[in-house]
């Protein structure tokens, strides 16, 4: 869980050049500028990292940092114990 | 009707990545055309391509740029913060005042080639920045942005004519008054595997590089890059004191309406008919042609007999000359680059070699083609860009003469 946190931060720091320090769990995606575009292109990258896929509807449903770690790490725990993506 | 002025400019090309670097080259004959290496060349059965070389997207683009832009995309930003920096257009115009117009053939093909060679051969999910990296308008989107520019934009997308009916169409804005001022040229970055190979399968890419109007041409030399302009009222440039580098006086567009990839003399001959009609000028006055001059048997034999065509006897003696033995033909920049060329022969007052060609082709009787660089202050020239399917632009430029 603390790497994939590690891994969208850095991602969100590095798309919006913005410090890593401003990007919290609880920080919505909005506040820090990104929209549906860097979502779905940032989302990609993670899912990529990792191998997984995040279902399209909790895609939509993520508002925060922590639910985008959340979702991928879901993704992750489905795929290690063989579960097909929801 | 307003006179316009082009009063700035910007090019990333296989022979320099600023407009003085192109000038340099253009004049001392160095091309840009080199051999790929084995891993590149793979199966193709030409060498030669006129890749950009020492550009670095880095050093160009911002943070968001960094993200979207393609090669393609990436050369049009360049070349285009250039020549808005020489002509000072953003801080002479609002953003509404000002259009941009470019050409683009290929699309961002660096960005979906990969992607899509991955899908077919893996299965992997095309990244979701794959559509708008690769679509062929994103030049002029990231412009655009960019600069604030919230006038009329478009790319147009007619093959290896895309630049110059783009800078035609921006001309005849700026002269209508529909908008004041316009970013103009074409972006192309087309030099991946498929398409080179595609390109192959047409059998008219030379294996060497291209020889235009030489007897022994064996066909085109694919390039790559961007050449972009602003233009605007010569009047308004004049009074502010931005640098006038030409003026373009006339713009000629035909469809040969026959062939999807033979050009026939009609649709040339009747677009530079068109551009001299448009420039109110008199055959006589041209004392330049830049030629479409592919280097291919077919392209270089009907421009030829357009020429004939048009300037009857005076074609014989008529200075003609190609400089895509040097960038290459960059497909939907070439028009650009070529415009480029022909303005640095009308503020140099000499007019470049047709680089590549040893000899000219008797059977073409051009005895003007110029093998040399030639002192000579044109009156009026003709920038030539014909299209497969036979859709033809023709620039017609003057050296300004406030």
């Amino acid at each position: 869980m603390d790497e994939i946190a590690e891994a969208c931060i850095s991602a969100i720091a590095s798309s919006k050049g913005i410090p890593r320090e401003r990007i919290k769990l609880d920080s919505s995606l909005e506040s820090l500028e990104l929209d549906s575009l860097d979502r779905v292109s940032m989302s990609f990258d993670l899912e990529e990292k990792y191998g997984v896929e995040i279902p399209e509807h909790k895609l939509h449903s993520v508002v925060t940092v922590g639910d985008l770690v959340r979702e991928i790490d879901a993704a992750v725990q489905g795929k290690q114990m063989g579960k097909p993506a929801e | 009707m307003i006179r316009v002025a082009v009063t700035g400019a910007g090019c990333i090309t296989a022979i320099g990545n600023s407009t003085e670097q192109f000038r340099q080259s253009l004049f001392a004959g160095l091309t840009g055309i080199r051999p790929m290496a084995e891993t590149e060349r793979r199966d193709l059965h030409f060498q030669a391509i006129a890749a950009v070389k020492d550009f670095d997207a880095a050093d160009w683009l911002t943070l968001p740029q960094k993200q979207l832009a393609e090669r393609s995309s990436s050369f049009a930003i360049a070349a285009g913060r250039q020549a808005i920096m020489q002509s000072g257009l953003r801080d002479a115009y609002l953003g509404d005042e000002i259009a941009i117009i470019l050409g683009c053939s290929a699309g961002g093909r660096t960005v979906e080639e990969p992607a899509l060679e991955r899908l077919y051969t893996e299965g992997a999910r095309p990244h979701p920045l794959t559509v708008p990296r690769s679509m062929a308008n994103a030049g002029t989107c990231m412009i655009s942005m960019e600069h604030g520019i919230t006038g009329p934009a478009y790319t147009v997308s007619t093959a290896c004519a895309s630049a110059a009916h783009a800078i035609g169409q921006a001309f005849h804005m700026v002269r209508s008054g529909s908008v004041a001022a316009a970013i103009t040229g074409g972006h192309e970055a087309p030099l991946t595997y498929g398409f080179l190979k595609a390109w192959d399968g047409l059998h008219v890419v030379s294996p060497g590089g291209c020889r235009p109007f030489a007897a022994d041409r064996d066909g085109m030399t694919l390039g790559e890059g961007s050449a972009l302009f602003t233009l605007e009222s010569l009047d308004h440039a004049l009074a502010r004191g931005a640098p006038v580098l030409c003026e373009i006086v006339g713009f000629g567009m035909s469809s040969d309406a026959r062939h999807i990839t033979q050009s026939h003399p009609s649709g040339p001959a009747g677009a530079m008919r068109r551009a001299l009609l448009d420039a109110r000028a008199d055959p006589r006055e041209v004392d330049y042609i830049n030629a479409h001059g592919t280097g291919t048997e077919v392209n270089d034999r009907v421009e030829a007999e357009a020429l004939h065509d048009v300037f009857g006897e005076r074609a014989r003696t008529l200075a003609v000359g190609s400089t895509k033995g040097l960038h290459g033909h960059a497909m939907g920049a070439s028009g650009a680059m070529e415009f480029l060329a022909t303005m640095f022969a009308l503020l140099e007052g000499v007019l470049p070699a047709s680089t590549g060609a040893q000899n000219v082709d008797a059977a073409l009787h051009l005895d003007g083609v110029l093998l040399e660089n030639r002192p000579l202050q044109p009156r009026l020239a003709l920038s030539n860009s014909f299209a497969f399917g036979g859709l033809n632009a023709v620039l017609a430029l003057r050296p300004v003469t406030p």
